[in-house]
């Protein structure tokens, strides 16, 4: 599984306030900590304290800052085109950067394709286009397609492709969850070799009780259908657990009684 | 534009480069040192990745006289098998060997029972009469091996040698003596790569880290296991380069003592007389094996018969050419 971190995110208190200090102490340790805790691509969101005109810079300060520990992949998280370059600019100078990420809507997808070639990033395309969310397993693959028509079209390797079927909390769409896993399971017979498919796993259980059990229940259901990469919070130990021996369970990874700490150890 | 992408595998991880030996300039007293691994993609597909460094064979040589090994080793050696320093000059100078493999087996307690001192006195004399890199490996029995191989890491101490077996019920004497005397270090796993992938895990928690550890899957000839091993190599490389860290440690395979043991290679004439010359029987036997495991991605083989370290020798040359 390749885990994108969602902890780097100006909708948390400590990035926040972070952010807003410009104190670089609670970023560089959150990126740390996520490392540490197993993940293999950091998120970076400056969220919404921030006024819009100065989203700009705060990304490139949050994404200088997150650079300053590591080389790992960031994935850059914000819909504005502007702000996306922004971020890939100051995450590929050492390192490699991801585009979090377009829709489906033709000129979207069209310039964030060009960005990612630009930067040589990967690329997550969501299930959403000028009709909205799509709402059925066959809408969402049908976008997945187009997705992956306009890598190919710039000439983006399908290995640099994430399609995210996207979530929707379970306590207003409790169908959403069993379409999202035959999503996942067309999106990897859309081509060959197939895509990656990642999810945004933390809104699944927005606004829910049980959050926590709500998450590692449905991350190991969609590992099974072919899941390969999730943003997710790396420092909920259960969750990371339970997705670890999950990929042991199906043999996508070699056993052996420390195996919860030999994943770590990667 | 094809929706087909290049079918070539895309590998993530590469195979730990180790080195065996130290020359004067590393703190040890070696004339030659042996580089394994470094392989990037599955052995000599260089059209996916590079198979840097070659796989290295190691010539077996033992603390005694052995007295059950087929007669056209026997004939191959002759007097040298009677003294370790002897039959290890034989085996790099007239032989042409890059690394020796010395077997304590005279150590074991019901095959001799040599005291540690005098395991470590025989280390030594082989370290002084030839100057490349050296395999220990003890006599497979745990208790013994405990007391042999920390005197014999002792007396190598700097030489970077290869020490084994580490097994997972029994590692942390000699993982001790090896960090200490700056050995690398063998896991043995019978046949089992989950137990293979715990050996790493739970010696390089003692701090010997990976990069310092030879895998040993256990070794099957043609006709008795040789699938089996081939498969467990197999997918544990696959893992490897897929990302598995902990899996992305080179191989030791025992070639020589598995092949020299089915009765294939030391059937007499007369005992079976449709299957041919029994001087040439064993080593065709070896070269198969060792051909094969090579495939699977060994890294170091220890054999026995010259003839059949040469023609291995010469295959790899020819599987290395770009």
């Amino acid at each position: 599984m390749f885990v994108i971190g969602e902890r780097i995110n100006g909708m948390f208190t400590a990035i926040g306030d972070a952010i807003l200090a410009k104190d670089p102490l609670p970023v560089r340790a959150m990126a740390e900590q996520q490392i540490a805790c197993g993940a293999n691509a950091l998120d970076v969101n400056v969220g919404t304290r921030v006024p819009k005109a100065e989203r700009p810079a705060v990304m490139k300060w949050l994404v200088e800052t997150t650079r300053e520990v590591t080389d790992m992949c960031l994935a850059i998280d914000t819909p504005s085109l502007e702000i996306m370059r922004v971020g890939l600019d100051a995450a590929c100078r050492k390192g490699t950067g991801m585009i979090n990420s377009t829709t489906g809507h033709a000129e979207k997808l069209a310039a964030f394709m060009n960005l990612a070639k630009e930067f040589n990033a990967s690329i997550i395309g969501l299930a959403i286009d000028e009709n909205g969310v799509a709402s059925t397993a066959d809408a969402k693959v049908e976008i997945g397609m187009r997705v992956l028509a306009a890598a190919m079209e710039v000439g983006i390797a399908t290995d640099s492709v994430y399609l995210d079927p996207i979530t929707l909390p379970l306590n207003c769409a409790q169908d959403a969850p069993g379409i999202m896993l035959e999503s996942i399971r067309q999106f990897k017979l859309l081509s060959d070799p197939a895509p990656h498919v990642v999810i945004g796993l933390s809104n699944l259980s927005q606004g829910a009780t049980e959050r926590g059990l709500i998450n590692r229940a449905f991350l190991v259901m969609a590992v099974q259908a072919g899941l390969d990469a999730s943003i997710h919070d790396p420092l909920d130990e259960e969750l990371m657990n339970a997705m670890i021996t999950a990929e042991v369970v199906l043999n996508k990874m070699i056993y052996s009684d420390s195996y919860l700490k030999a994943y770590r150890q990667r | 534009m094809s929706i087909m992408d290049d079918a070539r595998d895309k590998w993530t991880g590469t195979i730990n480069e180790l080195t065996i030996g130290a020359t004067r300039a590393d703190g040890g007293t070696r004339t030659s040192v042996v580089t394994i691994g470094g392989a990037a993609a599955l052995p000599f597909m260089n059209f996916e990745g590079p198979t840097p460094r070659a796989p290295v064979v190691a010539m077996e040589i033992w603390d005694r006289e052995p007295d059950d090994w087929a007669q056209p080793l026997v004939d191959v050696f002759g007097a040298v098998l009677k003294s370790p320093a002897d039959w290890a000059k034989k085996c790099v100078e007239e032989f042409g060997a890059d690394m020796l493999c010395l077997r304590l087996a005279g150590t074991h307690p019901d095959f001799g029972d040599a005291s540690p001192t005098q395991a470590a006195e025989v280390v030594k004399s082989v370290l002084k009469a030839v100057g490349v890199p050296l395999i220990i490996w003890g006599s497979d029995h745990d208790e013994k091996d405990n007391e042999v191989l920390p005197r014999c890491s002792q007396a190598a101490a700097g030489e970077r040698c290869l020490i084994g077996a580490v097994k997972e019920d029994n590692y942390k004497t000699l993982v001790a003596s090896c960090l200490a005397d700056g050995h690398t270090i063998i896991g043995l796993s019978p046949i089992d790569i989950n137990i293979a992938k715990q050996i790493n895990i739970l010696v390089s928690e003692m701090g010997l880290p990976l990069n310092r550890i030879v895998m040993y899957p256990t070794t099957g000839a043609l006709g008795y296991g040789l699938e089996y091993s081939q498969s467990i190599q197999e997918r544990g490389r696959l893992a490897a380069l897929g990302g598995d860290k902990i899996m992305s440690l080179p191989i030791i395979c025992m070639v020589g003592q598995e092949a020299w043991r089915t009765k294939e290679a030391r059937a007499s004439l007369q005992e079976a007389p449709a299957w041919g010359d029994e001087a040439t029987r064993g080593i065709y036997w070896e070269v198969a094996t060792a051909s094969s495991l090579l495939q699977a991605g060994s890294d170091i083989l220890v054999m026995r018969h010259p003839a059949a370290v040469a023609a291995v020798k010469k295959t790899i040359n020819e599987l290395m050419v770009k």
